[in-house]
């Protein structure tokens, strides 16, 4: 009996217990577990029946895709999509002029081009990119979108409008609203009393009014403040109120991120004797903004969000579009409103979801450098 | 021995080096541009005033407002104040934001829990939720439930008979609801509530300490549940049997008279799609903060109570519920005050909240546009301020607690 029942090889790994994997163990531990758990499941199914199946129905399945209003006459009950394909162009270009379209179009690609190159990992030159896009960038989008000079036929901004018009916007708010935020948030951490009541009345007096009020007063008292004869048109007057309310927010972000800075940073700057200014440029800021690129994302997603305010001032943004869109009394369907309303939903979800899913990833990978 | 004391030494730099000239230099020079520039603006807004013909002060305020309001919690004629019209404005925003604190805290307090529950239909649907409502501008939610789900309802002529009695019900004039009438000696059902509040903080005080000396808890919630029930149930009947001819408490309830609803509690539609729209919206971001606080506290404390002994439900109110508060309320509070600034779209929809009445129509009759904006600013900041206040000293107390 020399049977050897040592080994010196590790043995196969015995599956798992049958109970404890396969999809019935996961139906039982997930949805089964207690019966307030098979209650809530119940529940829960009950919702998406009531919700899921005629949400499909009406949006696809028998909505109306082709024809024009006619078609979706004949079907009130389900989406009518012709309304978006008949109002495309309004929609994202406004009323900008058709055969300048194309400026638009090539300002949009740009825009997207520049953000891919920033948004894909390991490509070289990112910080000259970044600097393109953020100083550069919106001076030929501007001389684009205007025109008056290079041969380019002048478009008043009053033409501007739809998803494009959005755009302006949001971006100018982001271009402005970073450098202005950044010294906003300097200021609140100086130790200089002055600088830093002025800085602290002027963020928090942006923060503690709605987004409306300030572009009430952009639009009925900013006019007053000016010297005579100068004057603002209205995007001008909007993008100013737009700028000085997300820098507020912008100061508060980056100051959190210049607070989460270790004091052994500055006063290790301190000690190789930089200036203030070589200070916060090298050795601070770097590494406050990097930290903080998540909620620099999610203040623009509010921001982005925010723009849709400007139609209550008159400018015709997408909703705005949307909107002058749905009273079109050709297109006076009880559908249209819904599938209005459905089709902005749509873009401004994409839009912000897409925004949300970057930030989250980036702060996963933030966040590893600090584990331990 | 004797190595120089280096401090002793007069500083031999410049002025131009000394960081605390400078330091003043540049405040000087800051605060010369601040007021240079208040100046300028002043100087430009009297002159261009002047020019245009408009009037300067708060003297408008009491002239007659001659426009009418929708919804007028206060008394509010055509014939009131501008001042008047503020007021109404005012409390229009308060009730809106107050009913939106309310749901959407208690939604969101729902959807936060099922985001964290173990039944995987349930998460995902909290997480849909959170992800469709706050990727979608607000305006966007506020005109979808007023142009599309509110004012496409049946009329009330379509729907009820003539002299049928509507309890609840919902169309597209707005949403109907009984409305209470206090007869005499109804007070005491008030009264008992306000003994019943009373109560059950000193009930709570008591059983507090007597835990913390004998260690006996004691059903706190339960008494006190039944007292805020109780209390002015006995009221109720208390004026009862002293008023013998009219009853203390009665509903008026809506009536279909000729082609429209009479009576009841009519709230208008405008109100019905602020209010779910804002509520829909912030409990999306009240859930997530809910989730983060739960999550916030470490699931060492949950094992470490278990291990004592602690029930489930008992480790939830006293040892989860605490920590996680302590990192909910202040983004909360933030969100609150989110809802309340966002109240002001109801301009969109024209719900006569402070904006659209006061910033809206009586700025266009007046066209004090610096007066108007500058006073509506003001209660915006006042209550954001007040919270900011009110939130230091929170923070404050409740840093004290840790270690």
């Amino acid at each position: 009996m020399s049977k050897a029942v040592v080994t010196d090889e590790k043995l196969p790994d015995l599956p798992p217990p049958s109970n404890t994997v396969g999809p019935v163990h996961w139906v039982k531990e997930n949805l089964l577990s207690s019966p307030g758990n098979i209650a809530l499941t119940i529940f829960a199914a009950w919702l998406i029946y009531m919700l899921v199946p005629g949400t499909l129905d009406w949006t696809i399945i028998s909505a109306v895709w082709a024809g024009g209003a006619d078609a979706c006459r004949a079907n009130p009950e389900a989406a009518c999509w012709p309304f978006v394909w008949t109002k495309w162009e309004q929609f994202i270009y406004g009323f900008y002029p058709a055969e300048s379209r194309w400026r638009v179009d090539f300002a949009m690609l740009l825009l997207v081009v520049g953000i891919a190159y920033l948004m894909i990992e390991k490509t070289p030159g990112k910080r000259y990119m970044g600097l393109f896009m953020l100083v550069i960038y919106p001076i030929i989008a501007w001389i684009l979108l205007y025109g008056s000079v290079f041969g380019l036929e002048e478009v008043k901004t009053n033409k501007w409008g739809g998803f494009s018009l959005t755009l302006v916007i949001a971006l100018t708010g982001i271009v402005f609203s970073l450098p202005i935020g950044v010294v906003l948030a300097l200021g609140r951490r100086s130790n200089m009393p002055a600088i830093r009541s002025i800085c602290v009345v002027f963020i928090e007096f942006w923060r503690g009014v709605p987004l409306i009020s300030v572009l009430f007063m952009s639009s009925v008292m900013l006019p007053l403040f000016l010297p005579e004869g100068v004057s603002f048109n209205d995007l001008l007057r909007a993008l100013i109120g737009v700028a000085l309310f997300s820098a507020a927010y912008m100061a508060e972000v980056v100051r959190g991120g210049l607070q989460a800075i270790p004091k052994g940073q500055y006063e290790g700057a301190d000690s190789l004797g930089l200036s203030y200014w070589q200070k916060m440029r090298l050795i601070i800021l770097p590494q406050a903004l990097k930290i903080v690129i998540p909620g620099i994302v999610n203040t623009f997603i509010g921001l982005f969000k925010d723009t849709t305010l400007v139609l209550i001032i008159g400018l015709l943004d997408l909703l705005g579009t949307v909107q002058a869109g749905i009273a079109d009394p050709n297109w006076s369907i009880k559908s249209v409103p819904y599938t209005g309303y459905a089709f902005t939903a749509l873009v401004f979800f994409i839009c912000c979801y897409g925004m949300s899913l970057y930030s989250r990833k980036i702060e996963e990978k933030l966040h590893t450098g600090h584990k331990r | 021995m004797t190595t120089p004391n280096v401090a002793d030494q007069p500083a031999k730099a410049s002025m131009l080096y000394d960081p605390r000239v400078r330091s003043m230099a540049y405040q000087g020079l800051a605060l010369i541009a601040i007021i240079w520039f208040g100046y300028f603006i002043w100087d430009n807004a009297t002159t261009n005033m002047e020019n245009r013909g408009i009037k300067t002060g708060f003297d408008f305020l009491w002239n007659r407002a001659g426009f009418d309001i929708i919804q007028t919690p206060v008394e509010y004629t055509q014939d009131s104040s501008y001042g008047r019209s503020f007021l109404v404005g005012l409390i229009n925003t308060l009730i809106v934001a107050g009913l939106g604190v309310i749901v959407a805290t208690i939604l969101g307090f729902v959807i936060g829990v099922a985001r964290l529950s173990n039944n995987y239909v349930i998460r995902k649907l909290a997480t849909v939720y959170i992800e469709i409502f706050r990727n979608i501008p607000l305006l966007l939610q506020i005109f979808f439930w007023y142009h599309a789900v509110l004012k496409p309802l049946p009329s009330p002529r379509s729907l009820y008979e003539k002299g049928e009695v509507i309890a609840f019900g919902i169309n597209n004039r707005g949403a109907y609801l009984p409305e209470p009438i206090f007869g005499d000696y109804s007070f005491l059902i008030l009264l008992g509530l306000i003994a019943a509040f009373l109560g059950s903080y000193f009930l709570g005080k008591w059983a507090k300490k007597r835990q913390e000396m004998t260690g006996m808890p004691f059903p706190v919630f339960l008494c006190s549940f039944g007292m805020i029930i109780g209390l002015p149930f006995i009221g109720w009947l208390m004026a009862m049997v002293l008023a013998s001819e009219s009853a203390p408490l009665t509903f008026s309830y809506a009536e279909m008279a000729g082609f429209q609803l009479k009576g009841g509690l009519p709230i208008i539609p405008e109100l019905v799609a602020l209010l779910i729209a804002l509520a829909v919206y912030t409990a999306a971001f009240i859930a997530e903060i809910v989730r983060a606080g739960i999550q916030s506290v470490s699931h060492g404390q949950t094992e470490a109570a278990h291990a004592l002994g602690i029930r489930n439900g008992v480790t939830l109110r006293l040892v989860i519920i605490p920590q996680a508060l302590r990192v909910i309320i202040p983004p909360l509070t933030s969100q609150y005050l989110n809802l309340t600034k966002n109240s002001s779209l109801a301009t969109a929809i024209a719900y006569p909240d402070l904006v659209s009445v006061f910033a809206g129509t009586a700025l266009n009759q007046t066209g004090q546009a610096v007066e108007i904006i500058s006073l509506t600013m003001a209660v915006y900041l006042l209550v954001s301020l007040t919270t900011s206040v009110f939130m230091n000293w929170y923070n404050s107390k409740m840093s004290l607690v840790e270690r």
